[in-house]
């Protein structure tokens, strides 16, 4: 077969992706930084209003609470979460009988759908019956109202993040097991204790992995949307779970402010690829590839 | 790798796209002959689901031209939106007498104004507040399909347990709390496991609790009066309760509740002794407490505005012919058969609800099953019935109004921070709505 040909079906075979792709992704993304410059309703012509959007956006008192909720739940789920999930995955990969089956039990979490998830912690945190304050009062502790107070609110939400760490588990285990052997040995021979194993070679060696968990962690906890948006209508108590993405769920389908939605889902675009952009820069530092740089 | 193999995939994806431009033509083929079929979205299941197919059917036994296809969609008002902007909405659609506003703004909904006048249809049949819902901007955009009114409903047995009289329900706000207070009990934690009365129960007319002292959410033209001394009023009242009871007790009792239509309903477990409720009430008590012991009466209200007396908020569920709607002329015909006197009684019958209508047969008053249905009909009728405010931000407005409420139920703010809080925030967002309203109306004028 000619190149040119190779090349033809090549394309042939790419274009229904190329066109899912442009029809259901590249489109709605130009088009979305077009309607942040617009007053958009969906059902009315868009009509350009320049930065008006914007303006009103960072003068906006609900906007600031939503990117402070987000922020305080990323700094407290995010790190929680990859503690656990490392340590975790590190007690899966020791070599004792049973794993296989605690790996499964682990995982298990994350195969159950968000929705039901939340569904099923409003009756654990439920402050009247719920499960957890049953378990405290038998050790004689009054919990308090988790999905009514506002103290607790976020706090409940961080532990259910934690309830979903298997993904992360699976990716941390399968990084652990590409560490050489004849290193860890290699350490073990010059007399290394087994915090300085890990600290100065498993760590590195998975410092790629943990590089990869720490950036999806910043993408995922930055969106939280499905489980804050059954478990707290509204963002109740008073705004206390709202979130960012809530917000813009409801400007743009609730309020039909698609225009403003837009324009909320590009300044979360920017604040993610800054952050990602400044890991990258930080990763030089402390991430080791294989390879050598 | 051979000619045909290398085509394979991609002749694949052809063929599948071309089957999928052919079943869109065979779809969208003129109408068979025979009755024309309009699609008609509503919103309720169950029971009342039933009663709506009920009078489906009986339109499309009563003549031949038409055949209306009834389709339950959760979450209708968005759907309809979603479908309208995309050019392909339902013939009629079955949303709440608060979306109205919205959709006419929006552009998503014809007038029926033209239709109406037609079909001899005009203010008199209705009852004034019902008809208000449906007006907007001077026209006519929706009809009514069943209304609602709401009441205090009590219980009696537990106002005995106290000593009160259960022929004696509160007439003023001052007696609602008063006796609220009697009923409330708590276990030795003093954790509350009874109350008489919390206005964050059911918690879905956070927003309406200064009507019932007199108050306004706006002027009706360009002012949010959220703030006003009369709304404050009513917020202060509010407040009252977690202030007397302690506010994480309140949460705490009141996260034990269960869904609303379930027996663990707060009123229906006899948890709260008096709650405001709507007609349809009756209906979930028969359903999951048949013995509970209960009466309604007209909500309380202030002891010094006797005219605020029979306050009711009465809302409506609305049929509308959305814009892009393929048979307008035959999903009127439909929507003036749900508005006939037949067709409104066997739906509000089977809804159990009051009819919308001025005119009702003495039939509907002696088939009701609803012992209370003439208080509920005649609350319709009162002067001091309020509807939704008819603001296209209004879904926004409300969200902040909730928001106010759960704040002054936290003890965060008083009153009267919360409601500048709200007007602050939403009088801003009033002037720019309605400035970009009246530049859109602009530019489609000189179109």
């Amino acid at each position: 077969m000619s190149k040119r040909k190779q090349n033809l079906v090549g394309y042939l075979f790419a274009l229904p992706w190329f066109i899912g792709f442009s029809v259901f992704l590249a489109y709605p993304l130009v088009a979305s930084i077009y309607f942040s410059f617009c007053d958009y309703s969906v059902l009315k012509k868009p009509v350009f209003i320049g930065l008006d959007n914007y303006r009103e956006l960072f003068a906006d008192e609900v906007f600031w609470i939503t990117v402070k909720n987000t922020a305080i739940y990323a700094a407290i789920s995010l790190p929680a979460g990859m503690v656990m999930a490392l340590g975790l995955a590190m007690l899966l990969n020791a070599k004792v009988p049973g794993t296989t089956f605690f790996r499964t039990v682990f995982f298990l979490p994350s195969l159950v759908p968000m929705v039901s998830l939340a569904v099923l912690w409003l009756w654990i945190l439920n402050g009247e019956h719920g499960v957890l304050n049953e378990v405290l009062r038998m050790v004689g502790i009054r919990g308090p109202n988790w999905l009514g107070d506002p103290a607790w609110s976020k706090p409940a939400l961080v532990v259910l993040g934690v309830w979903g760490v298997g993904n992360a588990v699976l990716i941390y285990l399968a990084g652990l097991q590409d560490v050489p052997t004849s290193l860890v040995e290699a350490a073990e021979l010059d007399g290394a204790s087994p915090w300085q194993k890990t600290r100065h070679v498993t760590i590195p060696m998975i410092s790629p992995v943990i590089l990869f968990n720490l950036i999806m962690g910043i993408i995922g906890t930055l969106q939280v949307f499905t489980v804050p948006y059954v478990m707290f209508p509204g963002g109740s108590p008073a705004r206390s779970t709202y979130f960012y993405a809530m917000y813009l769920f409801d400007n743009a389908f609730l309020y039909n402010k698609m225009g403003y939605a837009s324009a909320l889902a590009w300044v979360i675009f920017a604040i993610i690829l800054v952050l990602t952009g400044i890991q990258f820069l930080l990763a030089r530092k402390w991430v080791h590839y294989e390879a050598g740089r | 790798m051979n000619r045909l193999a290398d085509l394979a995939l991609p002749g694949f994806f052809l063929v599948v796209l071309a089957t999928v431009w052919a079943s869109e033509r065979v779809v969208r083929e003129d109408q068979p002959p025979g009755p024309v079929r309009i699609t008609y979205w509503e919103k309720w299941t169950g029971f009342e689901g039933e009663a709506m197919r009920k009078v489906v059917d009986d339109f499309n036994k009563s003549q031949n031209r038409i055949f209306v296809q009834l389709l339950t969609v959760s979450n209708v008002q968005n759907k309809t939106m979603l479908a309208t902007s995309a050019g392909i909405p339902p013939d009629v659609a079955g949303i709440f007498s608060a979306n109205v506003a919205q959709f006419v703004d929006d552009r998503a909904v014809l007038p029926l104004d033209d239709f109406c006048r037609e079909a001899g249809i005009g203010p008199e049949d209705y009852k004034p507040v019902y008809w208000n819902a449906v007006t907007y901007r001077g026209r006519i955009w929706a009809l009514p399909s069943t209304p609602a009114t709401t009441a205090l409903h009590f219980n009696t047995a537990m106002m005995r347990r106290v000593g009160l009289d259960p022929n004696r329900p509160p007439r003023t706000i001052e007696e609602l709390s008063e006796m609220a207070d009697r009923m409330v009990q708590r276990d030795k934690d003093g954790r509350i496991r009874v109350a008489g009365f919390l206005p964050a129960e059911p918690g879905w007319w956070n927003w309406a609790w200064g009507y019932f002292f007199g108050g306004e959410l706006w002027d009706g033209k360009d002012r949010i009066t959220a703030n006003s001394p009369e709304n404050v009023r009513a917020f202060e009242w509010v407040q009252s309760f977690p202030k007397k009871y302690g506010p994480n007790e309140v949460q705490t009792f009141r996260s034990g509740f269960g869904n609303f239509s379930s027996p663990q309903n707060a009123f229906m477990s006899e948890k709260v002794a008096m709650v405001l409720q709507g007609v349809w009430m009756y209906n979930f008590i028969s359903m999951y407490n048949p013995k509970l012991q209960w009466a309604a009466a007209p909500f309380p209200h202030p002891a010094d505005r006797p005219d605020l007396a029979r306050t009711t908020i009465a809302e409506a569920d609305v049929l509308i012919i959305p814009r892009g709607a393929k048979h307008p002329r035959e999903a009127f015909e439909f929507i003036r058969y749900v508005n006939s006197r037949k067709g409104m009684e066997t739906l509000c019958l089977l809804q159990r609800k009051n009819s919308p209508l001025t005119d009702v047969s003495e039939e509907f008053w002696r088939e009701h099953p609803n012992p209370y249905i003439r208080l509920f009909d005649s609350l319709a009728a009162s002067p001091n019935a309020v509807g939704t405010p008819k603001l296209g931000i209004w879904a926004e407005y409300s969200a902040e109004l909730n928001n106010a409420f759960e704040e002054i139920g936290l003890l965060r703010k008083t009153p009267k921070e919360a409601l500048d809080a709200v007007t602050a925030r939403m009088q801003p967002k009033l002037d720019q709505y309605l400035k970009r309203l009246r530049l859109r109306e602009q530019a489609e004028a000189s179109r």
